[in-house]
């Protein structure tokens, strides 16, 4: 069993308000110094077989088709 | 004559498509329900996708009814012409099935915004908006968690010089909508998209207005005139 993460993150020019309020809170908390914060999200999908090239591709082909929409999202898949 | 017949496709989590099938009636057309799991339109003249959250939205708004299997038809129909309004959900689905630009996100303010809501009529030449006057000002419910329309540069450019930008808010922008944006249409003009919900203002007794009615009969007259 194959298990290939897919991280979603917005493109950078993309607002994240979710980030943004995380980001707001943290002073209070007693973490200074934080400069920004941006919030995604990370599938872990598990493919029968090998870890292979073609389990990454086909990971890769459902973060294109359904995980990402690559209009407002960037990913990256990788083998854990 | 027979009435212009105007489908309204319900998928699991559709919330507004019993009132969106009630605008089309009172705007003189026959409405008909469309399953999502159907391979079938049904032959009709013109489609609303209602409000709601298809299949929860669990993944994002409209990702995945973007693959119900009746988009596979409504998706090929569009193409060649058939009017499509998305409203507020159905806008994402539209613009998740690329049949529009850009996308819809999480609204800037990051609440649920339930509100009347002033709006300028930027295009009424589309197929969903010739029963007003361009600059006209509607008042229509807006009511979403994912409303802030979102595109790149050239897009929003794009959509500008070539007057696809439908609607924009007055007053206040509900969401952090780019450009004040609150509906667009493809370069035909056949598919809209409105996040503001026209079905719910279209009686007196139960809407801030009748203002919303104008974008059911500008279809029906449309399909009746031709």
């Amino acid at each position: 069993m194959a298990r290939v993460v897919v991280d979603v993150m917005l493109k950078p020019e993309i607002l994240d308000p979710q980030g943004q309020a995380i980001a707001r809170k943290l002073p209070q908390l007693g973490f200074e110094g934080v400069a920004a914060v941006r919030q995604g999200k990370r599938f872990e999908v598990e493919v029968d077989g090998p870890a292979d090239e073609a389990a990454v591709e086909k990971v890769r082909k459902i973060a294109e088709t359904l995980l990402a929409n690559p209009v407002i999202e960037n990913f990256e898949v990788r083998v854990l | 004559m027979d009435a212009a017949r105007v489908g309204v496709i319900t998928f699991p989590g559709s919330l507004d498509d019993r009132d969106a099938a009630r605008a089309v009636r009172l705007a003189g057309a026959e409405p008909v329900a469309l399953w999502h799991a159907d391979h079938d339109l049904q032959g009709v003249d013109a489609v609303v996708l209602p409000g709601g959250f298809s299949y929860g939205d669990y993944l994002r708004a409209g990702a995945i009814a973007r693959f119900a299997p009746i988009l596979t038809e409504l998706v090929a129909a569009a193409k060649d012409g058939l009017p499509v309004l998305g409203i507020c959900n159905g806008f994402q689905v539209l613009c998740e099935a690329h049949l529009l630009p850009g996308a819809l996100l999480p609204n800037a303010g990051l609440h649920f915004v339930c509100r009347d809501q002033r709006l300028r009529v930027e295009n009424a030449d589309t197929a969903w908006t010739t029963g007003y006057t361009e600059g006209q000002e509607l008042v229509i419910p807006i009511k979403n968690a994912d409303g802030r329309f979102t595109a790149d540069a050239r897009t929003l450019d794009e959509l500008a010089a070539e007057g696809r930008i439908v609607a924009r808010y007055l007053d206040l922008n509900p969401n952090g909508s780019l450009g004040d944006i609150a509906g667009i249409s493809n370069a035909a003009g056949n598919v809209v998209g409105l996040m503001p919900h026209p079905e719910h203002a279209v009686e007196s007794l139960t809407g801030p207005s009748t203002d919303g009615l104008g974008f059911f009969t500008s279809v029906v007259k449309r399909l009746v005139g031709a």
